[in-house]
């Protein structure tokens, strides 16, 4: 129920501002070849112009809505993947992957849990984990009957969760330079804290604790900006 | 949260854990940085913590917003047709959407009586009752799981009600969770689902509590070091 108000709050939202994106999202996307020929570079769509895309891939397997993810997407994954140490072959071959993979999952992306990026950023991740580390990546199963459940639905809407990103952008900006740059270095550096403690010359346990203090100094700011 | 009633494992209706998995060893799993070893005690201590999974999604959304102002590296000029070409080839997955967890009830749960949730139950082949155990000293057994490498070992141990491990420190980090019964050091009670993470800093005794044997997934990645009067004698025959 609530995902159904919420759905048709984002549907509203995103009218407005659709049309900016019309040409993406247009329904001649019918035929099967594939207008644009170049990528699209677009570098401004929206949490909720988003799932306006990844739902009209979900749901009516629409190639030219999977463009204009790709176009937005593709180019920042590819600089994600070489940030951790891809050379720009095996980055592009992954983003590829990735890319494909999104089309394949695109039913199981649930607005309510996850901004479009996040899903995308974790298939990404995990393309990676497969391809580079050749370790395989324990994961926390949903429908294991072992979980221990929420206390409480505590599930947020769409809108919700797709004002989220934005939020959590705040809250980044709002970090000190020394804390956003440990905060980058976590995720683009694979031997993560090892790597760090190089770099900035710190001792690894300094580097851990200083970390630790900029991811709690995030989260208090995303309770407040919740508030 | 630390009310005495100890029949919380085996998937009845579960307290919540009070200990848990530091911020940035969720950061370092929502961002792929872990090994497996250590992804393994993060997911598992996580499928037991509900707080801990929604801090988990939280650093995922903080991965996300970097890509978002990433400074972006051009495809090449053939990549998205190549996508293009090959997205009929493949039959979509078949359909996995997420159910929200709290949709189970308890009753499912507690007909399914497992004890060890996933993802260790994978890597253990089985759930608790297939464990083979392999004694170590008295009121200590092992379970080494295939995991275990040169750089990390990764292990179940269960330790009989009420028995005291040897006093030990460490050489690296060792991560505990904890799956039945309960255990006491220095710091505090743990019990099912709480999450201790020790170094050289910490020099502890864990003592099972009485009632029920602790079983507790560890990893390690150097040997502990025993630091006991007569413990000391032994460290040349400690690997882990």
């Amino acid at each position: 129920m609530e995902n159904a108000v919420g759905q048709r709050d984002v549907t509203g939202e995103v009218a407005r501002s659709l049309a900016a994106i019309a040409f993406i999202a247009s329904d001649d996307a019918m035929t099967q070849e594939p207008v644009a020929r170049e990528p699209r570079q677009q570098t401004s769509l929206t949490p909720p112009e988003l799932v306006v895309l990844m739902q009209s891939v979900a749901e009516r397997r629409c190639k030219k809505s999977f463009q204009g993810l790709f176009g937005f997407f593709a180019p920042r994954v590819k600089a994600y993947l070489m940030r951790l140490g891809s050379d720009p072959n095996q980055a592009e071959e992954l983003v590829q992957e990735a890319m494909i993979m999104v089309w394949r999952k695109a039913a199981s992306f649930d607005p309510t849990q996850a901004a479009v990026s996040t899903w995308i950023f974790t298939i990404a991740r995990n393309k990676r984990i497969d391809a580079i580390r050749r370790e395989k990546r324990p994961e926390i199963d949903p429908e294991d009957p072992a979980l221990v459940p929420q206390p409480e639905i505590l599930a947020d809407g769409v809108v919700e969760q797709q004002q989220h990103a934005r939020r959590l952008k705040e809250a980044i900006g709002r970090l000190s330079a020394e804390q956003a740059s440990l905060i980058k270095m976590a995720y683009f550096a694979d031997k993560a804290h090892g790597v760090i403690a190089e770099e900035t010359g710190l001792p690894l346990g300094t580097v851990k604790s200083r970390l630790r203090l900029a991811l709690g100094h995030l989260r208090k700011e995303l309770k407040e900006g919740s508030l | 949260m630390t009310s005495p009633s100890t029949q919380n494992h085996g998937g009845s209706i579960s307290q919540l854990p009070t200990n848990h998995v530091s911020d940035e060893l969720l950061a370092s799993y929502a961002a792929g940085t872990l090994s497996e070893a250590e992804s393994l005690i993060v997911a598992t201590h996580s499928a037991l913590c509900p707080i801990c999974r929604d801090a988990i999604a939280q650093y995922e959304a903080v991965g996300a917003s970097l890509l978002d102002e990433i400074e972006p590296e051009e495809m090449l000029a053939g990549s998205l047709d190549a996508v293009l070409s090959r997205l009929d080839d493949e039959e979509p997955l078949p359909e996995n959407v997420v159910r929200h967890p709290s949709a189970k009830s308890a009753l499912e749960q507690e007909k399914a009586g497992l004890v060890l949730p996933e993802p260790l139950r994978s890597y253990v082949g089985g759930d608790l009752k297939d464990v083979v155990w392999r004694p170590v000293i008295r009121g200590l057994e092992e379970a080494e799981l295939p995991l275990s490498g040169p750089d990390f070992n990764v292990r179940l141990i269960r330790v009989a009600a009420g028995a005291a491990m040897p006093q030990h420190s460490h050489q690296g980090s060792e991560y505990t969770l904890l799956l039945t019964g309960a255990y006491r050091d220095s710091s505090g009670l743990f019990s099912r689902g709480d999450f201790q993470m020790a170094d050289g800093d910490v020099d502890h005794q864990p003592t099972a509590e009485p009632g029920e044997p602790c079983v507790c997934l560890i990893v390690t990645d150097a040997p502990i070091k025993l630091t006991g009067r007569l413990g000391r004698l032994l460290n040349p025959f400690i690997r882990y």
